[in-house]
């Protein structure tokens, strides 16, 4: 299953140079979309492709543009969702780094389809030199004339911005990072009103994920069936998976949605299998944020079937059994990892990210990583457990974006499938406070 | 760090960068250019003092405090002064599942200080940060733009050393 | 030109229906059935503009989102800043989820707040300590250290406790919408966020005492009354004054004959309708200075309220004056009982309404 769509130049020396880049092929879906194509028509082919936003949700872009209001004399906005936060996801950093013209020929056609001349990218501002490299780029493409005023003579403007973030996970929600654009705190928005309606100063915007916007150059070349026609199902096309921990080949994989997780994950194609002489323990198979899943659930399905790379397959089973493909962050856990350090380390990072607007997220977050700080530390008690998972169901749901979701899942996932492995922590804290302990009762390890 | 905070003002050609930042953004819109410009602040005087955010308020017609709520809920920005050298650690778990937290230990005891303090000598200024996005090189940390990553014991010794010098 | 008048939409809440203008939303639409069908309201301010949705407090369940469109929302919607539709039917205290969530939102906002009411200036009028005795438990699960802060002035008339703050962003709004120069705001983030003018600055405005009022908790107090009173031993009355700055109507509170606080006005929501300037708000403290209209309607369950007006003695019309001629002359002997409940009974009403507004001696 090598079909490759984002990712088919990346060994190309000097790639990331407009002129290499122009030689394979690039921008040509710039000229085609812009000379032959209606803006309607560009949208037409994205939602045929039925490409799922890459960001995490998963929603589908050709729909999200569809819903961009119209309104006469307003000005419509594209901005590019850079912020990529999720740990364990770091395709976007590596796909702009790499093939920056990917982005910004996709940005191109992207912006043309919705009538946008002002176009931002949000590139989190830890990535300053990925932002350097971008910025590059662009002064590239408009020396070619696929930017700027007039491009191709087609009377389209279009001028891309690269806004650095300042450092926040939150402002990759959408609303936060349009609140952080204006030059405010990346404190998200209650919604409605959606972006399509009002986001970017009060106009009508699309905020699509970096990946997202890559596909659409190949969708404009290929035709959206072609898009679709890759994968299975609702799960259509490629996606990039970022993999990490305890495997032999960490890094960004392109796979055509539907490869079984097993496959992936001890294929040499990809992970290569767990490191040598270890056992797979446990995986997050879509970022920090998604649930936790151990070894027994994550490769095959309830009814025996393998459970594949897709949106569906890996959510098959629901929170029970289940988990999400998220943003594609696959990271593995050998049985060397503690989970609940693991848990407690998601939970600081979520309380370190909480913008503190509403309360569930800010006191919530706050409070489950105080007690999986005293669990991991040796202080804790039994009915910690269910107080955890108490409070992660009153902050899952009730918030204004979905970062308390975020940080309730990985709790109440850990306590689902683990919960042995913190009580043994409560009932064995001299054990289990020292350097690398890990809990090694009944396990399943594959 | 050459710079003192007395004289708040950008160089001639940081102050050119300033203004097409600014311009970037559409009419009234300037605001938007905080997050940049703040960078470019940080960029010259290593730290942000308050000083340095009403210069970059009057900049963009906008009130102090509208400066301050911005870099004060923004990890990157320095609030206080710093070393020569801030390394930022990523003490995230993907990192940590890679030996993260050892080579942390490892390096805070030779540079002999806690997250969030600077070396006598000023040359280094140690911040905990969550994830850098390089999980699969991890452990990572960073020192302004460059990103150390698959980090050992050697490589932390050989990093210091040559920052050191 | 027609005389458009816009439909109004038909919205059901706890099985009371009501018809409301297109654009309410919900919570003023429950507003307007009032009583236990209003959800509380944390940092939602009706007179601030762009405030609400951040506490939680209001979430109901939409369990029909339209006549066109009768699926039931899937999560619980924040009351606040949801608008209302033609046929929509929403459950506050009639559900059970509700009332479940809402109790873990007064948790979350108790986690971090010092339940220090008893020398609390806000106590007995503290929307906190309302929600939390309507909604939440008399235990707490939270065992973990809380977050303190240093209390500060900002200016020679505001204390800021930030200990107290739930963050509802109430204050900064205030300042924004009714000030030329906000220099207070929220800095930091997470739990770790505060309200704060970062470098030592004064609240220096004519109309910074708002914050004051609008505050649901006693993070900003007032500090010419600070430590002065509780506000059941108080007594407001409505009064107003010729101001050139603002209205000038305000709610004085007297102990005894003593000016002891000037308030704004507040509506039965506890939201102030029309905002105060300082002069009135911190220098006015004479009786002389003010025109008494009547006693300030409170509700019946306040604290303030015990005990203080018997509406089975005086009739509604007569008492507004009555009263107003009654302040001036009040002596306070009885405020000094243990439990500091007070009694206004019929014979302190001197019918003396001619001198009603007469200077003090």
């Amino acid at each position: 299953m090598g079909k490759k769509i984002l990712l088919e130049h990346i060994n190309v020396p000097g790639i990331e140079t407009y002129d290499v880049y122009r030689k394979q092929g690039g921008y040509t879906a710039v000229e085609k979309a812009i000379k032959t194509m209606s803006p309607e028509g560009v949208v037409e082919e994205v939602k045929k492709a039925g490409v799922r936003g890459r960001g995490g949700a998963g929603f589908p872009m050709g729909m999200k543009w569809s819903f961009l209001a119209k309104p006469e004399g307003v000005p419509r906005y594209l901005v590019c969702n850079a912020d990529e936060s999720e740990p364990g996801t770091f395709k976007d950093h590596y796909l702009m780094k790499n093939i920056p013209h990917l982005l910004i020929e996709g940005m191109i056609v992207s912006s043309y389809a919705l009538g946008a001349n002002k176009s931002f990218i949000y590139v989190r501002g830890e990535l300053m030199y990925v932002i350097r490299i971008l910025e590059k780029a662009i002064a590239e493409a408009k020396a070619a004339g696929f930017l700027g005023k007039n491009i191709l003579g087609s009377g389209y403007d279009l001028e891309l911005i690269v806004h650095p973030g300042g450092g926040a996970y939150i402002c990759g929600e959408e609303t936060a990072l349009l609140e952080s654009l204006e030059g405010k705190r990346g404190n998200p928005r209650n919604k409605p009103p959606f972006p399509a309606v009002k986001g970017l100063y009060q106009c009508p915007t699309v905020v699509n994920n970096v990946e997202s916007i890559a596909t659409a150059a190949w969708i404009i070349n290929n035709g959206g069936d072609a898009y679709a026609a890759i994968g299975i199902g609702r799960s259509s096309g490629t996606k990039l998976i970022s993999a990490s921990g305890h495997i032999k080949k960490p890094g960004v994989y392109e796979i055509e949605l539907g490869v079984p997780v097993e496959e992936f994950l001890y294929s040499d194609e990809w992970c290569g299998g767990i490191r040598d002489g270890h056992h797979l323990k446990a995986l997050v198979a879509g970022g920090s944020s998604v649930p936790i899943l151990p070894a027994n659930l994550i490769t095959k399905l309830a009814n025996g079937e393998p459970r594949l790379m897709t949106y569906e397959s890996l959510s098959d089973g629901g929170f029970q059994t289940g988990t999400m493909l998220g943003s594609g962050g696959f990271i593995v856990f050998d049985e060397t990892a503690c989970v609940v350090r693991n848990t407690w380390n998601f939970s600081r990072f979520y309380h370190h990210e909480s913008c503190g607007q509403c309360s569930p997220c800010r006191e919530g977050t706050g409070w489950m990583e105080k007690v999986l700080h005293r669990i991991e530390h040796g202080h804790g008690s039994m009915h910690d457990i269910d107080l955890l998972v108490d409070v992660a169901k009153k902050i899952e749901g009730n918030t204004i974006c979905p970062l308390g979701d975020a940080a309730a899942w990985p709790v109440a996932s850990a306590i689902r499938h683990f919960r042995d492995e913190f009580e043994w922590h409560i009932t064995h804290p001299a054990e289990a406070t020292q350097p690398g302990a890990v809990f090694k009762g009944e396990m399943a390890l594959v | 760090m050459t710079e003192t905070q007395n004289t708040v003002e950008f160089t001639p050609e940081r102050l050119k960068i300033a203004q097409e930042m600014i311009d970037r953004y559409p009419a009234e819109r300037q605001k938007s250019a905080l997050l940049p410009l703040l960078h470019l602040a940080q960029e010259q005087w290593g730290w942000l003092s308050p000083e340095v955010m009403d210069y970059v308020g009057r900049m963009l017609d906008i009130q102090a405090i509208e400066v301050y709520e911005v870099a004060t809920f923004y990890t990157m920005f320095h609030l206080d002064p710093v070393g020569k050298h801030v390394i930022e650690y990523c003490r995230t778990g993907p990192c940590c599942l890679m030996g993260g937290e050892e080579i942390y230990d490892y390096l805070k005891q030779k540079l002999g200080i806690q997250a969030g303090e600077t070396t006598a000598d000023q040359k280094f200024t140690l911040k905990e940060v969550e994830c850098l996005a390089a999980c699969g090189m991890g452990p990572v940390f960073q020192i302004r733009e460059q990103y150390y990553m698959n980090l050992t014991r050697d490589k932390v010794d050989e990093i210091i050393a040559e920052l050191s010098r | 030109m027609e005389d458009i008048k816009p439909q109004l939409v038909k919205v059901t809440i706890d099985g009371i229906e009501v018809e409301v203008e297109p654009g309410t939303t919900i919570l003023q639409a429950a507003r307007k059935i009032g009583g236990n069908v209003a959800p509380p309201a944390m940092c939602y301010y009706q007179p601030l503009k762009g405030s609400g949705g951040k506490c939680r407090a209001c979430l109901v369940r939409v369990a029909a989102g339209s006549a066109k469109d009768p699926r039931p929302m899937p999560k619980l919607v924040a009351s606040c800043i949801t608008p209302v539709q033609d046929g929509m039917i929403v459950e506050n205290s009639t559900n059970e989820q509700v009332l479940t969530t809402r109790k873990a939102i007064v948790e979350f906002l108790l986690i971090n707040h010092p339940l220090d009411c008893p020398v609390c200036d806000q106590a007995g009028e503290c929307d906190l300590q309302n929600f939390a005795f309507n909604h939440g438990m008399a235990t707490t699960r939270y065992e973990e250290e809380r977050r303190t802060f240093e209390k500060k002035d900002i200016g020679p008339y505001i204390q800021l406790h930030m200990t107290r703050c739930i963050l509802c962003y109430r204050c900064v709004y205030t300042a924004d919408q009714i000030t030329q120069k906000r220099v207070h705001g929220v800095l930091g983030r997470g739990d770790a966020s505060e309200i704060s003018t970062y470098i030592e600055k004064a609240v220096d405005n004519d109309f910074s005492g708002n914050v004051i009022d609008v505050c649901p908790v006693g993070a900003l107090t007032d500090k010419t009354y600070r430590f002065k009173n509780r506000v059941w031993f108080t007594k407001p009355v409505d009064a107003h004054r010729d101001c050139p700055t603002c209205s000038g109507k305000t709610t004085v509170w007297y102990r005894g004959d003593e000016v002891i606080r000037v308030t704004a006005r507040k509506n039965e929501w506890n939201e102030v309708t029309e905002f105060i300037c300082n002069t009135c708000r911190f220098e006015k403290k004479k009786t002389s200075d003010w025109v008494i209209e009547g006693p300030t309607k409170i509700s019946r369950s306040s604290v303030i309220s015990a005990n203080k007006y018997r509406g089975d003695l005086i009739k509604p019309d007569f008492q507004r004056k009555l009263a107003a001629a009654t302040y001036t002359h009040v002596d306070d002997e009885r405020d000094t009982s243990q439990l500091g409940i007070q009694q206004l009974t019929p014979e302190r009403f001197a019918p003396v309404l001619p001198h009603a507004n007469d200077p003090e001696p």
